[in-house]
């Protein structure tokens, strides 16, 4: 008992240090918003909007919805990759960082990657903000001269004659992977496949893995 | 610019840090900063194109050592004096400068959730350039080392390629980023094999797709 309780005040001071000292970006930006609302440059309820848009509206299920979309609907995925900007605004997606989309289709014998090697260019509607991950120096570097390599990394290993294709977004134009629809799935509606679709396999970094049990 | 931004081929960097379940913001901070950025846009002091090359305009080590988020903040921080909208004092101080005007902010909260769909605009259709090339070509890319912004990856340079997509004109970033004008010209997909950029040890098969400006290319 005694040990579990000094435990916890560790634990709580612990918690309560990181609370009480802000990292320094933290005071900056703070301080920054407070003379930007000062001198009228920005409204802080819109910078409040921007956030929730971006933590609670804009994410990888919209791209999910697009992916089961095609994978239902032929005619759908033909115009997704004919004209992906318009095929995804169809269903009501597009804006910011999303403006010109091309969509690039996995295959047995074809299977895409997307890196942004120069910064962290990325389809924001349809995908939401990056991962950390995606915008760090190991998976940027990496992507384009070890592609294989980095695939591994994510539990991912390719046969040999499978063409690995590289998409390095270095223009306006945002890349999504149109992954392979896995086996088992024949009897699923489209909204349980888009439940099935993962934000890492739209990048290009992982397989849609079937669902759980075999066939639906 | 060589800078250390331009990390494509770049090896030991370490391993790739995947989070399981990672949220859109680590801290609060962030949000705010990437919040601020966006409203900021909105009084068109500056383009993309500059935003980016701020960011690259960073001290590598800092480049290196700040999180994403710190980079934005402290790039915002330069573009706000560079375009007049705050004074080196005033973020110092962080107060306003006695007797300075407040402004309106251009974006409301009203407007931000339309804003955040808001589509940019890097397309110019109905500009004046002509497309050198097209899909199917062979072209190199140019082995060219401009001081200033660039989208022409150094691993890429003087490379040979194939067209594999014409995306159609849009505003030329190594000039957008200087104030020097859209510049516009046709953009394209090209195709490099792994063993071009890389050597004979590379896989037989791969590929890196890459997007030029018709500048950054020449006939193969």
């Amino acid at each position: 008992m005694a040990v579990s309780d000094s435990m916890h005040a560790h634990d709580h001071d612990h918690d309560h240090d990181h609370q009480v000292v802000p990292s320094d970006p933290a005071l900056r930006t703070k301080a920054l918003e407070s003379l930007l609302v000062e001198k009228g440059l920005v409204d802080r309820a819109a910078l409040d909007a921007l956030v929730d848009a971006y933590e609670n509206k804009i994410g990888p299920r919209n791209g999910a919805r697009v992916v089961a979309r095609a994978w239902v609907d032929s005619a759908y995925k033909e115009r997704l990759l004919n004209n992906a900007s318009a095929a995804i605004a169809e269903l009501g997606y597009g804006g910011a960082q999303g403006e010109h989309m091309v969509v690039v289709e996995n295959s047995p014998r074809v299977h895409n990657l997307v890196v942004c090697t120069l910064c962290s260019c990325y389809p924001w509607p349809i995908l939401g903000l990056p991962p950390v991950w995606y915008k760090s120096a190991p998976y940027r570097s990496r992507s384009v001269i070890d592609p294989r390599g980095v695939l591994r990394e994510f539990g991912l290993e390719l046969p040999e004659d499978v063409e690995v294709r590289v998409s390095d977004s270095t223009a306006e134009v945002r890349y999504l992977v149109l992954p392979e629809r896995p086996a088992g799935t024949e009897k699923m509606s489209e909204e349980e496949l888009a439940t099935l679709v993962t934000r890492d396999a739209m990048i290009g970094v992982a397989k849609i893995a079937p669902p759980p049990g075999g066939a639906a | 610019m060589n800078g250390i931004h331009d990390m494509g081929g770049m090896q030991d960097m370490g391993t790739i840090q995947h989070e399981k379940n990672e949220p859109v913001f680590h801290e609060a901070w962030e949000g705010r900063v990437f919040a601020i950025n966006r409203a900021l846009g909105a009084w068109r002091k500056w383009n993309i194109d500059a935003g980016r090359h701020g960011i690259e305009l960073l001290p590598p080590a800092d480049y290196l050592r700040m999180s994403y988020y710190e980079k934005w903040l402290t790039r915002n921080v330069e573009l706000l004096v560079k375009g007049g909208l705050v004074t080196r004092e005033e973020i110092e101080t962080g107060k306003a400068a006695p007797g300075s005007q407040k402004a309106t902010p251009p974006l409301t909260a009203a407007a931000a959730y339309a804003a955040a769909g808001l589509r940019g605009n890097f397309m110019r259709p109905e500009a004046e350039a002509k497309a050198r090339f097209e899909v199917g070509q062979q072209v190199r890319a140019r082995n060219m080392n401009p001081v200033g912004h660039t989208r022409l990856p150094r691993y890429a340079r003087g490379k040979k390629g194939v067209v594999v997509r014409h995306h159609g004109i849009f505003v030329f970033p190594d000039t957008n980023a200087h104030f020097l004008g859209e510049q516009p010209q046709h953009l394209y997909s090209v195709r490099f094999t792994a063993r071009e950029l890389w050597g004979e040890d590379a896989s037989p098969r791969d590929s890196v797709d890459i997007d030029m400006w018709d500048g950054y290319l020449d006939h193969a």
